[in-house]
């Protein structure tokens, strides 16, 4: 079973609202991941405006030598994406399992505030019993 | 979404709607509601006991109205214990209470419980059935649990236990 480094969320405007490293590397400096999200959200963006396919949604899947980047964009312009292991199975339902928690969890829960990190207690728990192997091994069933 | 197009199934008759037809409110739509009531209440206020008094008002007055319809159901709950250390105290406890499903308190609020809507439910009950008491909600640490249960603490009034002691 592969593994997953990372997940990120960002919001409609590019700004990192979500982050969580699951790998062994250790967690990657603040500013590093903040770059890195609106980099995402840029070439997301450009990648939509490239295609010769009219009606593009950006791009979906980015596979590298040393990992995978698995990318859902909401239709309200929320992305989550995930980084792992290349090969890593079932990340497309994942992502929509994190986007039904964020939906119950975040939106529902009245002390959170529109477009601002995530700090929902709830939420994290709920996502770390998502994201265990087991559980993400089902989802292709 | 949890609590969307879920038809479900009573298997007690007494949890049944009292007129037929589909009578059951969607989960999503009742969280979006409280999460909406318990934000505007925090643009009235400046501190988290106003807050916490303020919701309990909100369901005051569910409470005082929901009493006729509660006389013809029943609604266990996970647990009702009476208080070891207080002979006016009695202890409702769930391990999930609905209101809070969704809900995590943010770390600067302490203890503050969203439950002291369902406290003012109880409270409404109580003293429109005539046994008048302060009721509060309190998170209450489980073992071996990661999310704490919670408790709706009622303490009732002097008078009605002198009365329920003449009764006997």
């Amino acid at each position: 079973m592969a593994a997953i480094y990372s997940l990120f969320i960002i919001n409609k405007s590019g700004g990192l609202i979500f982050y969580k490293d699951y790998g062994s590397a250790g967690r990657m400096d603040t500013n590093d991941s903040l770059r890195l999200a609106s980099l995402w959200h840029s070439m997301h963006a450009i990648s939509q405006q490239l295609s010769p396919t009219t009606g593009c949604s950006g791009i979906e899947l980015l596979q590298a030598d040393t990992f995978d980047l698995h990318c859902f964009q909401s239709l309200t312009g929320t992305k989550f994406f995930v980084v792992c292991e290349p090969g890593t199975l079932h990340m497309e339902a994942l992502l929509k399992v994190i986007y039904e928690l964020y939906t119950d969890y975040v939106l529902k829960n009245p002390f959170y505030e529109m477009e601002m990190p995530i700090r929902c207690e709830l939420f994290d728990l709920n996502l770390s019993q998502a994201i265990q192997k087991d559980r993400v091994a089902l989802l292709g069933r | 979404m949890i609590g969307v197009g879920k038809i479900k199934h009573y298997t007690n008759l007494l949890e049944k709607p009292l007129s037929r037809g589909r009578q059951e409110v969607s989960l999503s739509a009742f969280a979006f509601l409280f999460s909406e009531l318990v934000q505007y209440n925090q643009t009235q206020v400046d501190n988290i006991a106003e807050l916490e008094r303020r919701l309990e008002d909100a369901g005051y007055a569910v409470g005082a109205r929901v009493l006729e319809l509660l006389c013809h159901r029943e609604k266990v709950a996970d647990s009702l214990e009476k208080g070891t250390e207080h002979e006016d105290e009695y202890m409702i406890s769930e391990k999930e209470l609905l209101v809070n499903r969704f809900i995590s308190i943010p770390k600067d609020m302490g203890a503050f419980n969203c439950g002291a809507f369902v406290a003012g439910i109880v409270k409404g009950v109580l003293d429109s059935a005539g046994f008048p008491a302060v009721v509060t909600a309190h998170f209450v640490p489980m073992e071996g649990q990661q999310r704490p249960r919670t408790t709706i603490l009622i303490k009732f009034a002097e008078e009605v236990l002198r009365r329920e002691a003449r009764l006997g």
